[in-house]
């Protein structure tokens, strides 16, 4: 366990990457991966997109922290879905006591005018649940071992991140400044890191690079590059040669046909391409001097066997 | 597992015909004048900015149409190959392509801020939106609100057909949380400045602190203590300036928001789903679609974006494996045993891609639908637009 903690030693990790890299799935197995041993980690997400309850399979979820997932060693993950209206309304009930009031105000439409006239405001509210579920406690005991959040995409992810410049454009006194200069505190403390998520796709990469570079500009800590549904190399050499390929075809007993020597020789050619687009891109993304982890493609998707498949290998690295 | 054996799968995994009921005509779509748009729609990340480009490419080299590509968030390569080089709300001529027949490619990159900009001068006085400019609430609306760049999608795609210079307008939709965003959002946006919340602030300053409405009054009363509360009295002065400030503008903004809603119902415009074929992407296209049929707005048809497809019909992936197998298990011919494994691969890939795309067609059999073909490398010059756009049609 020790080991586990100094591979990953924030408590709060917060995993970002571009739209359709797969960072859902790889913050469900951090979370994963992080509850074994008897430990209770949270994963949240904030988009309205219930992305956790696709990938588990159950009814979307509501705003309430419910455990999504048991892990061997008495572990378990639990799962919530921020509601940016539901937040604001917790919000101002903790520091108000408004009770029916906040439901009242909701009625006239006054929580969806706060939530959308400033979205600084909305990401204010959404990081502010984030990092009390972070630091909250009880019976003297941490509520979560840890937390891993599914944040907007790296498009996002600087001013989604970013809380206190977004709102001290409009807030300047008052406890929304104080609840957002603490979120910011937070997100720039080792407690917290973010990681990136990427392919070994050309955009993916370039938005990894620009994430990376923006962050680091804001001063907040980044963890690691994941890099997803990586594959080991099936053929090295730099040349294939159709009459190399028809012998061992013909050694498999396999048809020997010009079609089919041309077309493997073809598919191997692209493979060889994507292969060398592959490693300058590895490159680009080393020079960052930040670990890399790879994780493997799962043939078959992302299922519970390939979640948890996922989160071993997070855990080795 | 012989080499002769002949699973009842094989040659059924590279055969395409099942993916797609239709096939999508896209030349001749592009090559009909009466198309004056054509929308490209879909979740982020499944290519529908280069899909945009390739149309605009096509229509204008092989259609000889004079289009321009109205872009909102290229890659930096791919802005970089049309000739763009920063956000500039002028279409620019790109250069390099061929236009013996007469037709032209113009492209542009929204700027958000400075079409916000335009349309609040266009309906203001300019002392009023020197006001508007400097108020913090609309500084910060302006480039971050949710929904602002669709609005202003919509805003740009409307003056440009108004203007009425091109044969074709190709519009790329920005890269939103939901595809359905973009139809939504200016909706939403148009709804919130003239809505009810912004009324009520500005209620007691249009009748003297007096309402009619003692309900709304008390609510309201709440709802300004609160924000008092929470936000602090000077965000309340400034977002009161920013609401009295917007007042004159209120009607203009849902006008013009639903009258480039009524040109998307419109037959000269078609849109176009684009798809990975991913799980994700297809449920987006799914919703798309319903909401396209919902609203009577013209949908031509589904882009199947990087579609893997293998030419080799006699090898079916398990067949493939096995053999891979036994010549590493005799040791020699390791490179036909790799090239095998890519095969089988690229087998397996191929059948996934037309069971994620057939949830798609099952779903909709009526919807048209054209798959491209992965490309082994990042498309970013004309030469792969090109490429692309000749998949495409």
């Amino acid at each position: 366990m020790g080991e586990r903690v100094s591979r990953w030693p924030a408590r709060l990790h917060v995993v970002t990457g571009k739209g359709g890299t797969g960072k859902t799935s790889v913050a469900a197995a951090l979370a994963l991966g992080l509850a074994a041993g008897g430990k209770r980690t949270l994963l949240v997400e904030v988009e309205g997109r219930q992305g956790i309850a696709q990938l588990f399979e159950t009814e979307p979820l509501p705003y309430k922290e419910l455990r999504i997932a048991k892990v061997a060693g008495g572990g378990e993950v639990r799962a919530l879905a921020v509601d940016p209206e539901e937040a604001l309304l917790e919000y101002l009930d903790m520091f108000y006591h408004l009770g029916a009031a906040g439901r009242a105000l909701r009625k006239v439409g006054a929580i969806d005018f706060a939530t959308t006239i400033a979205p600084g405001l909305r990401d204010v509210l959404l990081t502010g649940k984030v990092k009390e579920a972070t630091t909250r406690s009880q019976d003297g005991k941490r509520a979560y071992d840890a937390v891993v959040l599914d944040a907007p995409p790296t498009g996002r992810i600087g001013r989604f991140l970013n809380v206190t410049a977004e709102t001290a454009k409009l807030a300047k006194v008052g406890p929304i400044k104080t609840q957002s200069d603490s979120v910011a505190a937070l997100l720039r403390s080792p407690i917290s890191s973010v990681h990136v998520v990427t392919l070994l796709e050309e955009m993916p990469v370039q938005e990894t690079l620009d994430a990376v570079a923006e962050l680091k500009a804001l001063r907040i800590p980044v963890g690691r590059i994941i890099l997803n549904a990586t594959r080991p190399a099936l053929v090295t050499a730099g040349r294939v040669t159709k009459a190399e390929l028809k012998r061992g075809l013909a050694e498999a007993g396999l048809p020997t046909d010009a079609a089919t020597v041309t077309g493997l020789a073809t598919e191997v050619k692209d493979y060889l391409t994507r292969q060398e687009l592959e490693e300058t891109l590895r490159a680009e993304l080393t020079e960052t001097g930040l670990p890399l982890v790879e994780l493997p493609l799962l043939p078959r998707g992302v299922d519970q066997a390939g979640l948890d498949e996922l989160a071993a290998a997070l855990m080795r690295a | 597992m012989g080499a002769g054996t002949q699973s009842p799968s094989a040659g059924s995994s590279t055969d395409y015909s099942g993916v797609v009921g239709e096939v999508l005509d896209v030349d001749g779509l592009l090559a009909d004048p009466a198309i004056r748009i054509v929308v490209c729609c879909g979740a982020g990340g499944v290519g529908k900015t280069t899909t945009a480009a390739a149309i605009g490419l096509r229509a204008a080299e092989v259609h000889g149409r004079r289009t321009v590509v109205l872009t909102i968030d290229p890659a930096r390569r791919l802005a970089q190959s049309m000739g763009l080089s920063e956000l500039d709300n002028t279409p620019r001529q790109v250069k390099g392509i061929d236009g013996e027949n007469g037709g032209e490619l113009h492209a542009m990159m929204l700027d958000m801020k400075r079409t916000f900009d335009e349309v609040v001068q266009q309906h203001t006085t300019p002392q009023r939106a020197a006001e508007i400019f400097a108020n913090p609430f609309y500084q910060a609306m302006s480039s971050t609100f949710a929904g602002t760049q669709e609005y202003m999608a919509m805003e740009k795609l409307g003056q440009l057909r108004s203007a009425d210079e091109w044969d074709l307008i190709v519009v790329d939709t920005p890269p939103s949380r939901s595809a359905l965003d973009f139809l939504d959002a200016p909706a939403r946006l148009s709804r919130f400045l003239d809505g009810r919340m912004l009324r009520m602030l500005l209620a007691p300053a249009r009748s003297g602190g007096r309402s009619m409405f003692s309900l709304v009054t008390a609510s309201f009363g709440l709802f300004s203590r609160t924000v008092q509360k929470v936000l602090g009295a000077q965000l309340l002065t400034d977002l009161s300036g920013f609401v009295a400030a917007l007042d004159s503008m209120f009607g203009g903004f849902r006008q013009r928001a639903d009258e480039t809603y009524r040109i998307l119902q419109d037959p000269q415009t078609a849109f176009l789903l684009v798809a990975a074929p991913e799980r994700d992407a297809v449920r987006e296209a799914a919703y798309f679609a319903e909401r396209l049929v919902a609203e009577r707005m013209p949908l031509a048809g589904l882009v199947l974006n990087r579609m893997h497809r293998s030419e080799v019909t006699g090898l079916p992936a398990e067949e493939s494996e096995a053999a891979a197998d036994e010549l590493d298990a005799a040791g020699e011919n390791q490179l036909t045993a790799g090239a095998l494994r890519i095969h089988a691969n690229l087998v397996r890939q191929t059948e996934r891609e037309q069971r994620v795309a057939a949830t798609f067609t099952d779903a909709f059999p009526a919807v048209p639908a054209v798959s491209v073909t992965a490309q082994p490398a990042d498309v970013h010059d004309v030469d792969g637009l090109r490429t692309i756009g000749a998949l495409l049609a």
